[in-house]
């Protein structure tokens, strides 16, 4: 029911209770928005890492469980570039340059001797091969003279605050959302309107009928594994530098959050990595910063049970029609 | 078949063989063994390999200088890389294979914990270095500290807020799955509020989370003059970024666990301060021996863990002596006799052997381009 308009003036008139009222209103929103931001910012990296987990599964359907670990390849490499000539934006576009190479290196490395050699047998050997090339290079760089079992601390550039009317954005926040969107619509132009994207998307249609028309689908895979390194690669890259230590096991929690992010947006749909990234960033940080830090992973997975059981595809997922 | 009972034949002679060498050098008895637990590696790897490093300086002197009563004293270091689990496997390696009676370790309160009750039904001495939870020595009359505990470092922590910064609102984020951090927390609030402050944020995060930046920003819009971070070096190396990035300039205070920020953390940590065992930089004739010879040795400057760990080594070795004998129930009891000055300050054990010790406030500044933590001030239990 609709009361009277005057019965909401108060009483006597106070000004100051009014505005108070108002100050507290402001001072949310104020704090949404920042924690808005917050989860843009967390989210953007796990839709970067969530995009090689779906790029891989839409067209080999194997869930690619060594892809957090390249993202730690990438932090690493970048370290070293990073220490090498000095945290500057021109280091930073080099560290990114380096990392990407050596990731897509790493990526076809693994896709030519782990996988590809099983990709004729029952799925479930390939996924445990995944996982065995996840902890081969966690326990990798683990033994690494020069990488070694110890955090280090990752160089960054300087913090600087971008006040945006009450809401401030670090230059980092902005780095890491900014970067991550270009490459994403970078990848977008990759799949939708290249050759080789119209290629990847034949394999992912049918592998068969897509060799049959002449497409080389030994080089697409390679090509998509790469793709998904370089992204990884990047993602570590802008983890590391929002998070500035890195360790051997740092992939494992944002690669395991990106997974979910992919399932959560649909496996094997690109937009729908993206979409799962941002929702599972946004839903963390909300979670953190209103209800309490305990419940931050237990709501983001049961987000996850939610859309499941309402649309087991995911949001974006599309329903497959098995032949027989 | 026959193959079979061959090569089982063997093995058990080979064991044979192994039990009885390991009985020969259990009798011999002109060395004094002692097992070290330290997270080598890992998150907190800096307190163990400092930790190591002063029990070695300490057996080095006293080896130099004709061992315990003739007898040489040697080292069996382990790695528990922080992981209480590790340290319960490492534990059971010591005391099995090496028959270690006396074990100075682990470094961090949950290592610690796992191993007390083991190491009281086995009666093996432990000499914690730097465990500061309440109930470590709770486990039995074997368990001892050498640093005193977390309720009295909080309450330093909170009067060193309150008096000598003059604050009033304090926020606090700490690590809810870490029985240290909880700990500190917990006694900061009593004894700030105590001190006729108010605490204005209380949040907390899970052990291993990276972005803190919800939680900061909840901090941020308490306006608190004042953030205290107890937890180990490399979470508050994070955790210090994060919080300076939101723009967040007011002091942040710490405990023990912030030695070794300074190799870990740049700029960020600021305008810091935590409360510690020793000052590296104290005009205490111990210190300034004790530093010098770490210097020399280490080429770095030793931080408190170093310094425990010097001590830990001491206080056996000055037991051992006095009890004039390695028999472990004697060691015990001289132990928990011990009334000695020593580098982190005098000691004595009181009834649940732990240490009445003051505790001393360290400043994080700039000092040629390098950070280092400087003496501000001693709090006194």
């Amino acid at each position: 029911m609709l009361l009277p308009r005057y019965t909401r003036q108060p009483l006597i008139p106070d000004p100051g209770f009014v505005l108070y009222i108002d100050a507290r209103r402001l001072v949310l929103l104020t704090i949404f928005i920042q924690q808005l931001v917050n989860g843009l910012s967390l989210g953007s990296i796990y839709a970067l890492i969530a995009l090689g987990y779906t790029m891989v599964y839409g067209i080999v359907k194997l869930i690619n469980f060594a892809h957090g670990e390249i993202l730690m390849v990438g932090a690493y490499t970048a370290y070293y570039v990073l220490r090498t000539v000095g945290a500057s934006p021109l280091g930073l576009a080099l560290a990114f340059a380096a990392a990407m190479i050596v990731c897509g290196i790493t990526g076809i490395t693994i896709e030519r001797f782990a996988y590809r050699p099983l990709r004729s047998s029952p799925r479930l050997n390939s996924l445990i091969t995944a996982i065995a090339m996840s902890l081969i290079l966690q326990n990798g760089v683990r033994v690494l003279p020069f990488a070694g079992p110890n955090p280090r601390q990752f160089p960054t550039m300087d913090t600087i605050m971008v006040p945006f009317g009450a809401v401030s954005v670090s230059n980092i926040q902005i780095i890491v959302i900014t970067v991550s969107i270009v490459l994403m619509l970078i990848l977008n132009y990759i799949i939708n309107w290249t050759k080789t994207g119209k290629a990847m998307r034949a394999v992912s249609f049918d592998m068969q009928a897509a060799s049959l028309m002449g497409i080389s689908v030994n080089r697409i895979i390679a090509f998509t594994f790469a793709l998904g390194s370089v992204l990884a690669a990047a993602g570590g890259i802008l983890y590391a530098t929002a998070y500035p230590q890195i360790e051997p096991t740092m992939g494992a929690m944002p690669g395991l959050k990106a997974f979910v992010a992919a399932v959560l947006g649909g496996i094997g749909s690109v937009p729908g990595a993206m979409l799962g990234g941002y929702i599972l960033g946004v839903a963390e940080t909300m979670t953190k910063g209103f209800l309490s830090s305990q419940f931050a992973d237990a709501i983001s997975f049961s987000i996850l049970i939610l859309i499941l059981l309402v649309k087991p595809t995911g949001i974006m997922g599309q329903k497959t029609r098995v032949k027989v | 078949m026959k193959r079979i009972t061959l090569s089982i034949l063997a093995v058990a002679a080979a064991v044979c063989v192994v039990l009885a060498f390991g009985a020969c050098s259990g009798s011999e008895s002109d060395t004094i063994k002692i097992g070290g637990l330290y997270p080598l590696s890992g998150p907190v790897a800096v307190y163990g390999v400092e930790a190591k490093n002063g029990v070695e300086l300490a057996i080095e002197e006293i080896n130099t200088a004709g061992g315990i009563d003739g007898k040489m004293v040697s080292l069996i270091a382990e790695d528990d890389e922080g992981n209480p689990e590790k340290t319960v496997n490492a534990y059971k390696k010591l005391t099995a294979k090496d028959g270690v009676k006396m074990i100075i370790g682990s470094l961090t309160s949950g290592c610690t914990q796992a191993i007390t009750s083991l190491a009281q039904a086995q009666k093996v001495v432990v000499v914690a270095p730097a465990a500061t939870m309440a109930s470590i020595t709770d486990a039995g009359d074997y368990i001892f500290r050498v640093c005193f505990i977390d309720p009295f470092q909080g309450t330093v922590g909170a009067k060193f807020s309150a008096e000598n910064l003059g604050k009033k609102r304090a926020a606090v984020l700490y690590d809810v799955g870490n029985d240290y951090s909880v700990g500190l927390y917990e006694n900061f609030k009593i004894a700030f509020e105590a001190a006729g402050g108010t605490m204005v944020a209380e949040e907390s995060y899970n052990t291993g989370d990276k972005d803190f930046n919800a939680q900061l920003t909840k901090i941020k819009n308490a306006d608190p003059d004042v953030v205290y971070l107890p937890d180990y070096y490399s979470t508050v190396a994070l955790i210090a970024r994060q919080l300076r990035a939101q723009g967040i300039t007011v002091p942040i205070v710490g405990a023990d666990g912030w030695g070794g920020i300074t190799e870990n953390a740049g700029d960020e940590v600021l305008n810091g301060f935590y409360s510690d065992h020793y000052a590296a930089d104290s005009t205490d004739a111990k210190v300034i021996e004790f530093v010098s010879k770490y210097k020399t040795k280490y080429s770095a400057t030793p931080t408190a863990f170093a310094a425990l760990g010097y001590d830990a080594m001491y206080v056996i070795k000055d037991a051992i002596v006095a009890a004039g004998t390695t028999d472990i129930a004697k060691v015990r009891d001289a132990i928990n006799a011990t009334s000695g000055s020593y580098v982190t300050g005098n000691l004595t054990f009181d009834a649940k052997r732990n240490p009445t010790k003051s505790a001393v406030m360290l400043e994080i500044v700039k000092k040629d381009g390098a950070l280092t933590p400087v003496y501000k001030a001693t709090v006194n239990p």
